[in-house]
């Protein structure tokens, strides 16, 4: 039995018809109930829906033999887990957004707002960069409006919500898209089956030209 | 007896003693302080952890004992015999995940000196040894150090490149090998090496064959004719099915060169056993001789195999102030005397028994 740690939302639901399609399919996720946990002992696997936050904790601590996560959330906490396959799904970007026609001069600290404190801190510390890191936890987008900070680092999709709310790319950190992790520990003993999943996604990778 | 009365870890810690005391190698007791100073130039030799400090009477700054082998390094001498210890010791770090202070029990062993093939294949078998002595479904994975860096010296693209290689090689992440590779515009021969690397992982024979063009020649081909060798012998002690070659075993080259070696226990969500050879470490520490040695971390047994027991006691035998002292003592020596754990008290308060004794008057009624 593998347990599969997936992250709730549209990102997980696509990945399930994935690995579905990869012959790990456990109809009773699709029964529309308040359960959490999911198994199917036929085809020998457990999904579980949580946080997307969540998944590598989950996976790091052996709770969840693979699970599927954001390469910012990989970034952020570095969890000790392998890192086996990009999905292609979920594709994003880590950037650094400012007001429209921000110029950094360099002279004095840059106030950075952020849900990802490590990210940034790595960031600006590659550059030599001075930063003062405001740690926020959602509409990150605001904080150079009002003046808290001078830029933000944060996930882009479209950049729609930029443009509404007169800020731009400064620069892009790195790319985001889903990757499929796994428990180190768990990758031991359970190696043919997830190499079997593996292999599943990889062909369906393959023949929908990277389109989950 | 033992079996009831010890934890799963104290267990283990007792048959590992007795392991290594076989193969002659000698007790190591370490004090609880060392200067800092030993810490502070190898910090990350505690991969990420913190040291917990103090000052001393004499404001001298001093260390909760984070670690065994830097210790025992620095009390060693080269005075051309071999030093073969093993400890067992609980060590105080502050967590790099959580900043909290914790303390880990370790059992682990050292050889120090001039180290040959026997060494190395000794220490391995030690280590499949001791993770026979937990669990039958263990694995220890094998990789040799030399190998990857042989093969980074033929990319020959730098510091920064070889150490975002070796991080994504021990994530067994090929997607952004390849792209890191194609960033730093690296040969596609070369690539593919590196991605062999990643790929292979398991049977030793089979990851052998694989490797075979991977590593020709230089070091890397120094490195892959000790790893064929000590896989060989390793078969015929009869470890065949427990060794896996796989090269995400990378652990930091500052200090580590040659073999090195994680061992894994179904059940257990992270490696128990870590360890290889560390000459580096040992340059870094002024000593003149190479070293190879393992840590087991106990602390990850614990709640490992438990079957947590219904009951807190097999009998209580409750009294109070009519109860005659002599059938209340022929009722403890009785069960004691049966083999079960008894206690006498006057109430039962959240104990869960098995058998209750109840001598009071209202018993008696």
């Amino acid at each position: 039995m593998i347990n599969i740690a997936l992250p709730k939302g549209r990102l997980g639901e696509r990945v399930y018809a994935a690995f579905e399609k990869a012959g790990f399919a456990c109809p009773s996720i699709k029964e529309n109930n308040r359960k959490l946990i999911f198994e199917n002992a036929e085809s020998g696997v457990r999904y579980f829906w949580v946080k997307p936050s969540d998944v590598s904790i989950y996976v790091e601590r052996g709770a969840a033999d693979i699970g599927v996560c954001g390469k910012d959330i990989l970034e952020e906490y570095a969890p000790d887990v392998y890192e086996l396959l990009d999905l292609k799904t979920g594709v994003c970007r880590m950037a650094v957004a400012a007001k429209k026609g921000f110029y950094d001069d360099g002279e004095r600290t840059l106030k950075v707002a952020t849900k990802f404190v490590r990210v940034a801190k790595r960031f600006y510390a590659q550059k030599g960069r001075d930063i003062d890191v405001i740690k926020l936890n959602g509409s990150i987008e605001i904080a150079p409006i009002l003046g808290l900070s001078d830029v933000i680092v944060d996930i882009v999709e479209t950049g729609t919500t930029l443009k509404e709310n007169d800020l731009e790319v400064v620069e892009t950190v790195f790319p985001i898209s889903a990757r499929l992790i796994a428990n180190k520990a768990a990758f031991k003993f359970n190696t043919a089956e997830i190499e079997r999943l593996l292999a599943g996604v990889k062909k369906l990778l393959e023949e929908t030209g990277d389109s989950l | 007896m033992s079996e009831t009365v010890l934890k799963k870890e104290e267990q283990v810690a007792f048959a590992l003693r007795s392991l290594y005391k076989k193969y002659g190698y000698l007790p190591y007791k370490m004090s609880k302080f060392e200067a800092y100073d030993l810490y502070a130039s190898n910090k990350d030799f505690l991969v990420g952890d913190g040291v917990i400090t103090f000052t001393d009477t004499d404001g001298k700054l001093l260390a909760l004992k984070p670690d065994v082998t830097l210790s025992i390094i620095k009390n060693g001498s080269d005075d051309g015999a071999k030093q073969k210890v093993y400890y067992n010791e609980n060590v105080y770090r502050i967590s790099g995940e959580t900043k909290q202070f914790k303390e880990l029990m370790q059992v682990g062993l050292e050889c120090i000196g001039d180290i040959g093939v026997y060494d190395i294949y000794e220490t391995l078998v030690l280590a499949c040894a001791s993770l026979a002595e937990i669990s039958d479904d263990f694995v220890l994975d094998i990789s040799h150090l030399g190998v990857l860096s042989g093969v980074l010296d033929e990319v020959g693209a730098g510091e920064a490149f070889n150490r975002a290689a070796l991080r994504l090689v021990a994530e067994k992440n090929e997607h952004e090998l390849q792209t890191l590779c194609a960033a730093y515009s690296v040969a596609q021969a070369n690539t593919e090496k590196l991605l062999t690397l990643v790929r292979s992982y398991g049977d030793a024979n089979a990851v052998l064959n694989a490797l075979a063009p991977v590593c020709e020649e230089g070091k890397a081909a120094e490195a892959y004719a000790e790893l064929k060798t000590l896989c060989g012998l390793l078969q015929k002690g009869g470890y065949a099915d427990k060794i896996r070659l796989d090269f995400s075993v990378v652990n930091d080259m500052k200090y580590y060169n040659g073999i090195v070696f994680k061992g894994f226990i179904d059940g257990v969500f992270k490696s128990v056993l870590s360890g290889g050879r560390y000459d580096r470490l040992m340059a870094r520490m002024k000593r003149k001789t190479g070293a190879i040695g393992f840590a087991v971390y106990l602390d990850l047994l614990e709640g490992f195999q438990r079957q947590r027991s219904a009951y807190d006691l097999d009998t209580l035998v409750l009294y109070d102030g009519n109860t005659s002292l002599e059938e209340l003592i022929r009722a403890v020596d009785g069960a004691v005397a049966a083999g079960e754990t008894v206690r006498a008290d006057k109430a039962q308060g959240k104990l869960r028994v098995k058998k209750l004794v109840d001598l009071t008057t209202g018993g008696r009624k």
